[in-house]
């Protein structure tokens, strides 16, 4: 079913609202979405052709709620206590919207929707695709499609997560003060997950991917709304904001990468830029400081730079110092030597490679040879670069590095060098 | 990361055992399958036939050559394969040593190769 985008819009902001309200009044977390999933997709086949209703948030909770009900009296009836649906569920309060149905409460169930379902009890994957379907409104097809799987398989990890939450014995409240900043950060890490789920896809074919990089800035930017003073939920942002603005530039046509040196500024989205900067120089003037903002910074002198030959390195070396310092983590190293080589020249980032080499965390990954590649050549050492860059070739696993690491050895054996 | 689990065999070894210990086989079979499917890992998977209904195909120079039987001659072929989704290659290795054929013959865990890619 092709929705028009105005009522997909509105459908995806209503889901969190609908199921906050069918949890908070039935207290099924694991058949309430379900049931809101059910009532998404009648309005998605109703509403074009027949016109939103004049409050669609009660529609959707009435639908839901009637879905709910009638799952709650089959399940029953096959257990044979139909006594016992009676009591739980009147049919009475199913006939109208409930009194406040119709306007947005004063609380948004959002956030406390997002801690269920980036539980730390859940798998990655699991809290990717719950949170993508319960808090983002997308259907099980359309996840399955963004992330490459058959919908039945997305559909049982759907499941299973919903029965480990069950398991956990978790309510529908905001977790206890003292582990809501724990729990924040796994909800941050699951957005920026989606976030580069969509961002590093190529184009062609899995083009649907690129559409999580929207739908994780719009559930960022909501968390934003809802806790406007936390710096780090700020700092995601903005590492969003002003990745995406890059993501014209980052590939070509023929779906070939196009490293960051290369890229046509031209091309970048100077809109998201423009927020970006904003919001990341005024969260770093009053909240403490903290790694997404860090890196949020560090993108911003990369878009501030008209070539990349403008580029302030010994600034952005002297923001991954503080990252290192603050949120240590073998990548941050790599990121980290390559800066130093572009301030200073070639050989203190190779000297930082040593340290990963002795480190070992990064024994094996091709990020690690990729940059060791670009240093040596940089060095003019354009016989031990190309052997890095082939090393680095036969690790990824990605395609579209592959084919780019392959061209810059083959680059350096056309040299003659 | 998905990884394609490739089941190598030969099946002269399987035409020798008795019914009772092919059901056995395709019980394990069955019992890992559901597990995977369940655990939401399972992506895919085919069998194939055997090898002697193999055609190979090569072109050479704007000309196609098609033989009969497999492009590698050996005693043991590709039977078949799954499609996983898991958290670790740990993990798929422990998926691949739970199917049958990796006691008698061998499975190979190879990552797939995806089309996502980070510029450098």
């Amino acid at each position: 079913v092709k929705t028009d985008a105005r009522v997909e819009d509105l459908l995806r902001q209503l889901a969190p609202q609908v199921l906050g309200v069918l949890v908070r009044r039935y207290g099924q977390f694991d058949a309430g979405e379900d049931a809101v999933q059910e009532a998404l997709l009648a309005a998605a086949v109703q509403w074009p052709t027949e016109g939103a209703p004049d409050n669609p948030r009660g529609w959707l909770i009435t639908v839901a709620a009637r879905r709910l009900t009638d799952q709650v009296r089959s399940e029953v009836a096959r257990r044979r206590r139909e006594d016992a649906a009676a009591a739980l569920i009147s049919a009475a309060e199913l006939l109208a919207p409930a009194p406040g149905d119709a306007q947005p409460t004063d609380h948004d169930d959002t956030l406390t929707l997002l801690f269920l379902c980036c539980h730390p009890a859940l798998s990655a994957p699991s809290q990717i695709a719950l949170t993508l379907r319960a808090v983002g409104g997308l259907t099980t097809a359309e996840i399955a499609r963004a992330f490459l799987v058959p919908e039945a398989t997305m559909a049982q990890r759907i499941s299973r997560a919903k029965q480990s939450i069950k398991a956990t014995g978790s309510s529908f409240r905001m977790p206890p003060e003292q582990e809501r900043t724990d729990r924040l950060r796994v909800v941050l890490h699951v957005l920026y997950l989606i976030f580069n789920e969509g961002y590093t896809t190529t184009s062609g074919p899995e083009l649907q991917r690129s559409e999580l990089t929207g739908e994780a800035i719009r559930l960022t930017r909501a968390v934003h709304q809802l806790l406007p003073d936390d710096g780090e939920v700020a700092g995601l942002l903005a590492l969003m904001l002003l990745t995406d603005s890059r993501r014209p530039a980052r590939t070509r046509e023929d779906r070939t990468l196009v490293p960051l040196a290369e890229q046509d500024r031209n091309r970048w989205n100077q809109k998201l830029i423009a927020e970006g900067i904003e919001l990341i120089t005024r969260t770093l003037a009053r909240a403490p400081i903290g790694p997404y903002q860090l890196q949020a910074a560090i993108a911003a002198i990369h878009a501030e730079a008209a070539r990349a030959e403008d580029t302030d390195w010994p600034q952005i070396v002297a923001l991954y110092q503080v990252l290192e310092r603050i949120s240590p983590n073998p990548m941050v190293t790599l990121n980290h030597a390559v800066a130093v080589a572009m301030a200073n020249g070639p050989q203190g980032g190779l000297q930082l490679l040593a340290t990963l080499d002795a480190d070992g965390r990064l024994d094996g990954h091709h990020r690690l040879d990729a940059v060791r590649a670009h240093l040596l050549e940089m060095a003019g050492d354009h016989a031990a670069a190309r052997t890095s860059y082939q090393l680095a070739a036969r690790r990824t696993t990605s395609l579209a590095e592959q084919r780019y690491l392959t061209a810059r050895a083959a680059r350096l054996t056309d040299d003659g060098h | 990361m998905k990884y394609m689990l490739l089941i190598y065999n030969n099946p002269a070894t399987y035409e020798g055992w008795s019914e009772d210990e092919r059901n056995a086989l395709f019980g394990e079979v069955d019992v890992l399958m559901k597990e995977l499917t369940e655990s939401g890992e399972l992506i895919g998977g085919e069998a194939l036939a055997d090898a002697s209904n193999a055609k190979t195909v090569r072109v050479r120079d704007g000309v196609t050559a098609t033989t009969d039987g497999p492009f590698a001659e050996a005693k043991e072929q590709l039977a078949g394969y799954l499609t996983v989704e898991c958290e670790s290659p740990e993990r798929a290795v422990e998926i691949a040593a739970r199917w049958p054929d990796a006691k008698y013959f061998a499975m190979e865990v190879r990552p797939v190769m995806d089309t996502s890619g980070t510029e450098m």
